[in-house]
């Protein structure tokens, strides 16, 4: 048990002294998955509003494969992705490979299903004469989907907070298509590995603290959001 | 409805925020590689920057658990103005890396498997860096009663007569193919037997498994002197001819490999084994475990090398 009192105090000490590359190492995990979530926001709200409303054949398809991507392995993301960008493979030409832009494709490609299966349920559980209600009232497309949005917002930001979460603690992908480069794609997921790889029990605990110190610090500014306005 | 515009405008922030760093350096198109001409032993001038700085390095677990690497690299970095990217993984897929061109220089530590190697035409050359040796670890009580066993094979074949637990790294790097070939020595496969597990991990993952499991398990003696502090295992073999571990850096062929940067990979591998890297190689560690984790050996040649 020292150990995990030997790495509060460590991790109180990594936060209080503001190591650099301690804080290089977080700044990265915030700005990577923070990132991702956000494009998995402009894609996964929009499609997956367009999944719930629109009916069509190869929709139930359609959905299965969202669902299913939802339980995405992040390691089997990483090694496909990995193999796309290789010098050898299609993308190598971009050059992406080793870099934070990887790692964002990465948790892109975890997150978007979530987003965009979580947007399908929220909503199915609206009413659906409440859409009949607002066309009725000589709403336009655009305000109808504005409105359907504004109506889903408690749910819609449980989908970011899921999403978010997925990204920010998975270390499959990112150990692939990053490689843990020291200054460079080591994030708080992948030091953590490392540390516990080299022996570093203490230092490895404390920097999941600080993992856990940051999802909070997210989710509660989520929650605080969510929360502020009850609906009616 | 505002707030969830809010949130998205706030993530495309940090997502402009993050652009800057999706764009690295573009290598030259003209930058055909001249394996001949780029030879140069001496290091290049710092104020140089080279015109592809991007260098991948595939590397070993043990050094990079070790700690070498983060010495070796910054000092690389700032005399040459490459930047490397270390892929730490095993021996195994380090050269299949290499092989495949997605590194540009290889550093492991499995002589047969480099020879291989090199025979497929993947390397320009095959330099010696350093040594250090295997140790075979166990509980302090040594319960299969290795200690004193006359060679690595013998007490393999102590290990496996006892059925006591070994934890093999199980991942085909240069530590797990050493393993695999004493085991072969003592006429034993011990694949399949309950008391033999495969972690699949690292070197340092492994030594927390065979720790936790009062397993023996072998390991390199960097790693091991790393380690050592956090560990309830003991030396219980050791100086065993078998038990030799050399580290050998290959740059990747660009004849046949088109893609890979040459000159950079040329570049790390002529560091290594300069002079003054190898000076800092033979000094490494020495303050923190009471003796260096690696024995310089640039320049000799293979059979010369003894633990």
């Amino acid at each position: 048990m020292d150990v995990v009192w030997s790495a509060v105090v460590q991790a109180v000490r990594l936060i209080a002294s503001g190591d650099p590359e301690v804080l290089r190492v977080t700044a990265l995990s915030l700005q990577v998955s923070l990132t991702a979530t956000g494009l998995s926001l402009l894609v996964g709200v929009p499609l997956g509003t367009w999944l719930a409303l629109a009916r069509f054949p190869g929709r139930r398809l359609l959905l299965g494969l969202v669902n299913t991507g939802m339980g995405m392995p992040p390691v089997v993301a990483g090694l496909v992705i990995t193999v796309l960008l290789w010098r050898s493979g299609p993308l190598g030409e971009l050059r992406l490979l080793y870099t934070p832009t990887a790692i964002v494709v990465a948790q892109f490609v975890l997150a978007a299903p979530i987003v965009t299966g979580l947007t399908v349920a929220a909503m199915q559980q609206l009413n659906p004469r409440l859409r009949l209600q607002i066309l009725a009232l000589g709403a336009t497309r655009w305000q109808l989907l504005a409105l359907l949005v504004r109506e889903a917002r408690l749910p819609l930001l449980a989908a970011i907070m899921a999403g978010f979460g997925a990204v920010i603690s998975e270390v499959g992908a990112s150990m692939m298509v990053g490689g843990n480069i020291p200054g460079q794609t080591r994030v708080l997921t992948t030091a953590t590995v490392l540390e516990t790889s080299k022996g570093n029990f203490d230092l490895a605990l404390a920097l999941g603290l600080l993992l856990l110190v940051l999802i909070y610090a997210v989710n509660l500014t989520l929650t605080w959001v969510q929360q502020r306005e009850r609906p009616l | 409805m505002r707030v969830l515009f809010w949130l998205v405008g706030a993530l495309a922030l940090v997502l402009t925020a993050c652009a800057p760093t999706a764009a690295p350096a573009r290598p030259a198109p003209s930058a055909a590689p001249a394996p001949a001409a780029s030879a140069a032993t001496a290091l290049p001038t710092p104020a140089a920057r080279p015109a592809n700085p991007e260098v991948i390095l595939a590397t070993t677990t043990s050094t990079q658990d070790s700690g070498l690497l983060d010495v070796l690299i910054p000092v690389f970095e700032s005399a040459t103005g490459y930047q490397v990217k270390p892929i730490a993984v095993g021996t195994g897929q380090a050269l299949a890396l290499g092989a495949r061109g997605e590194a540009d220089v290889v550093l492991v530590h499995a002589p047969e498997a480099e020879q291989e190697w090199m025979a497929a035409g993947n390397g320009t050359t095959r330099l010696l860096v350093m040594h250090n040796d295997f140790v075979l670890l166990g509980p302090a009580d040594d319960p299969a009663g290795v200690r004193g066993a006359p060679s690595a094979e013998a007490g393999f074949a102590r290990i496996a007569q006892a059925q006591a637990p070994f934890v093999s790294r199980g991942d085909d790097s240069g530590t797990h193919k050493q393993e695999q070939a004493i085991w072969q020595k003592a006429a034993f496969d011990p694949r399949g037997q309950a008391w033999y597990q495969e972690a699949g991990q690292g070197m340092g993952a492994t030594l927390n498994i065979a720790n936790e499991k009062r397993a023996y398990t072998l390991s390199d003696r960097g790693t091991y002197l790393a380690r050592q502090s956090g560990l309830q295992l003991d030396i219980v073999l050791e100086g065993a001819k078998a038990l030799l571990n050399v580290y050998h850096v290959m740059p990747v062929s660009p004849t046949k490999l088109p893609k890979v940067n040459a000159a950079g990979g040329q570049a790390f591998a002529d560091f290594l084994v300069s002079p003054a890297t190898q000076e800092v190689i033979g000094q490494y560690g020495a303050d923190r475990f009471g003796q260096p984790l690696f024995v310089p050996d640039a320049g000799k040649r293979e059979d010369e090398v003894s633990g």
